[in-house]
């Protein structure tokens, strides 16, 4: 995901002169291109991603559209002041770019991986937050956050993520995309959990369950139009994040269902991360596991809930 | 001159000053608002700034060539308003609806609400990397306009402004100027007690800054400074203005209960009598 974001926006920049790529002393080679052919709209901020933040904002009051790259534990977690002040109170177009949310960085240690910065972005007016499922998606998202007058986060996940769309999908920021129909659940998936989701999904069908499978890539705004259908339509709607479960896509899709009457509504299951640190070395696909995340344990979990409806 | 615009003399701008310390006072005793202090200690600074430096429009502040001003020590919003008034961005009348109840001249500046803020600002440390990110558009784009980023001593004990003062030499920011409004004192004591503030100048050295020393009391020698560094190289420009909290009226002059205290009618009066005003 990571070189796909780097590939389109060296082309985009190419078109779009506003584009300038700050980053936060990270990636080595990635960005080789870039560099190469705009020297003078590209900046490695250093490890000050706090000022990285700040100078994004001011370049975008000039007029320019700042892409603002670093792991998400730092340019989310870190410099969060900066962000809800310079950027989000301000509202401008600035573009973060968090590599390696959820537990992608697990194995690093709990300094690098970051469960909390869907909640900290989708709580701070005027943010836009998105989370690509995969390379078509992200590059999807980079187009689109270009079109967007306020600030935007995208949660990307690192390299060599597996690809779900064979074709570039009609992607909005607030639309889901649907990437199987089924008609007993619905299972939101969103982030580079999917493919893990699309999995547990074709497991599921084995025991006779046909889900629903839909990338629910925007957190916010929340595809409203999406939820009220699914809801009405399905006794169970999932949903499924690499993120903890206190402010991220299930607690927003809970805040919406406790808001709005639905005369036959469905029942909310949410899959994430639970509400603590991990204080040892973990793997991701372990930590995954532990959490019902991997396509097995999803499969059982939501297998167990659906037979409890029934 | 400063494109078009003639600077006053030197007697014009320091009675000027003095109108405007008694307009700051007399506001804030009318509103209830504290950090007087502070902006009395920064009101030569600005005038120094808007009335012997930048190049702005007041009848036209978007204009896109203006220098730009930040005012990162966003608690002395009161004077920077003023000073904005008397250059011509809008009747001073407004700013008398300082802090009032839906007031568009907030406490702390507030980005787009008023014609010639340039930024919010309030929480300390934000300016100066808002400033380099200017300042770096303006290298970009290839234009000429300069960025000034007033910030307070205090308001350097914040690790983004050390950020930032490392970012703007390694971009060759020379269009950016750093004041400093070294009045010694922050919200509950001495700045250099603290933290180890001192020696600011030689700080900014350091970090590859062509740093320099003013009397921030002293508007001719800081208008003369602010132009002699117009044309200087690559290295960003921070200039360290040595000033007195509460500057202008005996009674508050280096006494920091002028933080948080509101001024009474009492001390309205008082302190414009000692201005030359009554």
């Amino acid at each position: 995901m990571r070189d796909s974001f780097s590939e389109e926006l060296t082309e985009l920049a190419g078109s779009d002169p506003r584009i300038v790529l700050l980053m936060g002393d990270i990636g080595n080679h990635m960005f080789d291109r870039f560099k190469e052919l705009f020297p003078n709209r590209f900046f490695n901020c250093g490890i000050a991603e706090s000022n990285m933040i700040s100078v994004a904002a001011g370049l975008a009051m000039s007029g320019f559209r700042p892409f603002v790259y670093t792991f998400s534990a730092f340019d989310v977690g870190r410099p969060f002041e900066q962000i809800r002040v310079d950027l989000a109170f301000q509202n401008l177009p600035v573009v973060i770019i968090g590599l390696g949310g959820g537990l992608t960085y697990s194995s690093l240690g709990p300094t690098h991986y970051i469960c909390e910065d869907l909640a900290i972005t989708r709580a701070l007016p005027n943010m836009t937050v998105v989370c690509p499922a995969d390379a078509v998606e992200t590059r999807a998202a980079i187009r689109a956050a270009l079109q967007r007058e306020g600030p935007v986060y995208i949660r990307i996940g690192k390299k060599n993520e597996p690809v779900i769309h064979k074709t570039t999908p009609d992607f909005v920021i607030g639309k889901g995309i649907i990437i199987e129909e089924g008609t007993d659940i619905c299972i939101l998936g969103t982030g580079t959990i999917l493919p893990n989701v699309i999995a547990a999904a074709h497991r599921l069908r084995e025991y006779g369950i046909k889900p629903r499978v839909v990338s629910f890539h925007t957190l916010k705004p929340l595809d409203t139009i999406l939820l009220k259908k699914a809801f009405s339509d399905y006794p169970l709607v999932v949903t499924v994040e690499e993120h903890s479960l206190i402010g991220g896509l299930g607690s927003a899709v809970a805040e919406w269902l406790s808001d709005h009457f639905l005369p036959q509504k469905g029942h909310l299951m949410r899959i994430g991360i639970a509400d603590e640190f991990l204080h040892y070395a973990v793997k991701q696909k372990s930590a995954l596991d532990a959490y019902n995340l991997s396509p097995d344990k999803l499969a059982e979990a939501i297998h167990v809930q659906y037979r409890k409806l029934h | 001159m400063i494109n078009g615009y003639d600077i006053m003399d030197k007697q014009t701008l320091d009675q000027l000053s003095k109108q405007i310390r008694a307009e700051v006072i007399e506001t804030a005793h009318k509103t209830e608002t504290i950090h007087v202090g502070g902006c009395l200690s920064c009101v030569d600074i600005l005038i120094a700034l808007y009335f012997g430096c930048m190049s702005v429009r007041p009848e036209e502040p978007n204009w896109p060539d203006r220098d730009r001003f930040i005012l990162s020590k966003g608690h002395a919003a009161l004077a920077f308003y003023t000073v904005l008034a008397h250059r011509g961005f809008y009747p001073l009348e407004q700013v008398f609806t300082f802090n009032k109840d839906k007031s568009l001249f907030t406490e702390h500046p507030v980005w787009k609400n008023i014609p010639g803020v340039e930024a919010t600002s309030g929480s300390l440390g934000h300016g100066l990397g808002i400033g380099s990110g200017m300042a770096l558009a303006a290298k970009i784009s290839k234009n000429p306009y300069r960025t000034f980023v007033l910030m307070s001593d205090g308001e350097c004990e914040e690790g983004s402004i050390w950020e930032a003062v490392l970012f703007a030499p390694a971009n060759h920011l020379g269009n950016l100027v750093a004041i400093i409004d070294y009045n010694q004192w922050q919200a509950c004591g001495r700045s250099n007690e603290i933290m180890n503030l001192s020696p600011l100048k030689e700080k900014f050295s350091a970090f590859g800054w062509a740093a320099y020393e003013v009397d921030g009391h002293d508007i001719g020698a800081m208008i003369v400074l602010l132009q002699s560094i117009r044309s200087s190289t690559d290295r960003p420009v921070a200039i360290i203005a040595h000033t007195i909290k509460g500057k202008g009226v005996s009674f508050m002059e280096d006494d920091n209960n002028w933080h948080y205290r509101v001024p009474s009618a009492d001390d309205v009066q008082k302190a414009r009598q000692e201005l030359g005003f009554q």
